[in-house]
């Protein structure tokens, strides 16, 4: 009896060690790489893999290579653009599917949750498809579109979980203070969901500064973007400054993402009011 | 008050949710000023019919009038009419004197009118000290105030109130009940107001409509409600009551000789029309019946229970039945009058037994 809860606690107790060697590995595992890619970033040498000091004129050659600054313009235009047009559709229709029923809504409301679904390579092929069916020649607007097409969705699951928290009575007692429907949405309605169309624009431009796939397919010969960009240069042989390119890059995505979601958690006050 | 136009009039107003009849051909006269409550169980329709008249509903068939004005399709922001929400429903976003200029807003009230009028409103429900607290930061009482001083600051036609104690603990309700009387004989503005709290309604109403399965069973005063049932629902639903069913005998003008499981006869108030032979409910509320050492009605104390200001018997009346009589103690030996198993008289006045048909 008292060696069998003893060799229990033992048992516990490396079942822990292994529990929190588990996650130590994880964390290594998601995270090594982007420290090492950092710290290769700042390497003072030709070389990705011997270390011969530390410099940051990979970061200075990044600003003065067009082609890269001409790639980064095309993506914050695209990005910017997509981030715009989808957050403004994605919210009308989270409010459509939330507050308000009509025909087909079921399809219609699954319909909209695809792209975050299907293969990024099946939704690229679709849309590259769809362009040349309707004779429309590849350009940074057919990236636009293509951006606007996946964002959409994204967008209205962060502004459609926020609406779903938010009691209905609220609308309704503003409409009972002689607001109509147009006063109510700008005066109750938005301001109550913008920490989630926030949330969601900033997913948005995220996701659109970071897609490669479906941006391949839908580009045109003078719309490369910046991850477009990074590829084609690895092709021809990794160099310090793809590790300067890619750390930025990977710092302003993650900063957006902790800014987004931090939006979204401060905007969990006065969701309800109970 | 039948000359005068009613501040709200429902005629035949019906309501369905796909083949659910929520509201079914409810007509109802609410005069100017009135406290007027719409009592039922929960899903009786009470809460829909409220929201036909704030316009949240539109109605499947029927017309609702506000001051003889038909109001059709017209939207609740067109409607001279404020609402107090069971939620509350106070604006997160903002604080208690912008929730409570909301509506002098949209109604484009001069600033400075604006100003006066929330400062009025918020010392009226004694609250001034809040004007820039956000409604989060308020206590559940305090939210409901505010919440009545938004509605009222409008200077309503006729104020909506959706159960809007609901939230609160049994000794605050105690007090808001009586404070929202007070105030609405104060401000003299007709309030339509939905509970299912029977206690609640008869303190504060002038008048009552009692609702079940979408139908109104009975309108009246509070007094009527409880002493004059019209059926079997009502006089369950208010109050305690006693039920006897039996099949009447004979009928004598204003009442009607019922025999009750085909033993005990008892003498009732007729409610309808009746017919010889028809089988009937007999109904008694406890405190009107009277305990003697004998009488024309007898039974057997089957169980005593001392209850403080009152004593409960249960008598067993015939095989089926049973009464409840709640006597006073008045004297302090009153409680031990009668024994567990002792043959008592039943005594009442015959306009306490009610003879239901429905």
């Amino acid at each position: 009896m008292k060696t069998g809860s003893s060799r229990q606690r033992t048992l516990i107790r490396i079942g822990q060690k292994v529990l929190s060697l588990h996650a130590l590995f994880s964390y290594l595992f998601l995270y090594l790489p982007i420290i090492i890619l950092i710290i290769f970033s700042f390497n003072n040498s030709k070389s990705v893999f011997r270390w011969a000091g530390f410099t940051t004129h990979w970061y200075l050659d990044l600003f003065s290579d067009p082609r890269i600054m001409s790639a980064l313009k095309n993506s914050l235009i695209v990005a910017s653009a997509s981030t715009i047009a989808s957050t403004i559709f994605g919210t009308m229709v989270s409010i459509a599917m939330e507050r308000y029923d009509f025909f087909g809504k079921l399809p219609f409301d699954a319909l909209l949750y695809l792209p975050i679904v299907i293969p990024d390579i099946t939704m690229a092929v679709m849309l590259l498809v769809f362009f040349v069916t309707i004779h429309m020649p590849l350009g940074l607007h057919t990236i636009i579109i293509s951006h606007i097409a996946f964002n959409i969705s994204f967008v209205s699951v962060t502004v459609r979980a926020r609406l779903a928290s938010l009691d209905p009575a609220l609308e309704e007692a503003a409409q009972d203070l002689y607001a109509n429907e147009w006063q109510t949405f700008w005066k109750v309605t938005f301001p109550l969901l913008l920490p989630g169309i926030i949330g969601g624009a900033l997913m948005a431009f995220t996701l659109s500064l970071d897609d490669y796939v479906i941006t391949f397919f839908t580009a045109g010969a003078r719309s490369t973007t910046l991850p477009l960009r990074i590829y084609s240069m690895v092709k021809t042989g990794v160099k310090p400054d793809i590790n300067a390119l890619s750390s930025l890059m990977m710092m302003v995505s993650m900063a957006l993402v902790v800014l987004s979601l931090l939006l979204q958690r401060k905007g969990g006050e006065g969701v309800t009011i109970q | 008050m039948a000359e005068s136009i009613p501040a709200v009039e429902l005629e035949h107003v019906t309501k369905r949710f796909g083949n659910v009849v929520a509201v079914n051909d409810v007509t109802l006269r609410i005069a100017e000023g009135e406290f007027f409550s719409l009592l039922g169980p929960s899903g009786c329709g009470k809460t829909t019919t409220l929201r036909m008249i704030a316009g949240f509903e539109m109605p499947t068939a029927g017309v609702v009038r506000i001051r003889g004005q038909e109001m059709g399709e017209t939207p609740p922001f067109k409607r001279p009419v404020n609402t107090v929400f069971q939620s509350y429903a106070l604006f997160p976003h903002l604080t208690v004197a912008q929730n409570v200029a909301f509506g002098l807003e949209m109604q484009k009230v001069p600033r400075k009118e604006i100003k006066q009028r929330v400062a009025e409103a918020l010392e009226m429900v004694r609250l001034p000290q809040m004007a820039n607290r956000k409604p989060k930061q308020l206590s559940g009482g305090q939210r409901q105030r505010i919440a009545l001083a938004r509605a009222l600051v409008n200077r309503p036609q006729v104020l909506l109130l959706d159960e809007p104690l609901g939230a609160l603990d049994l000794k605050l309700r105690k007090a808001m009940q009586l404070e929202l009387k007070a105030l609405q004989s104060q401000v003299g503005i007709t309030f339509i107001y939905v509970t299912h709290d029977q206690e609640e309604a008869l303190t504060m109403s002038d008048r009552i409509a009692v609702m079940n399965e979408g139908r109104v069973y009975q309108v009246g005063t509070p007094r009527e409600i409880y002493e004059r049932p019209n059926s079997r629902f009502v006089a369950d639903f208010i109050g305690e009551t006693n039920f006897l069913t039996g099949r009447v005998e004979e009928v004598r003008g204003e009442q009607a000789v019922v025999l009750v499981d085909g033993t005990v006869r008892v003498v009732g108030t007729l409610t309808g029309p009746v017919s010889r032979g028809q089988e009937v409910t007999v109904a008694i509320r406890p405190e009107k019946l009277r305990l003697r050492p004998t009488g024309e009605v007898q039974g057997r104390v089957e169980e005593l229970i001392y209850i403080g200001t009152d004593t409960r018997y249960v008598i067993r009346l015939t095989e089926r039945s049973r009464l409840t009589v709640r006597t006073q103690n008045v004297g302090i030996g009153d409680s031990q009058r009668f024994r567990q198993g002792e043959r008592v008289g039943l005594e009442w006045n015959d306009e306490s037994a009610l003879v239901l048909v429905e």
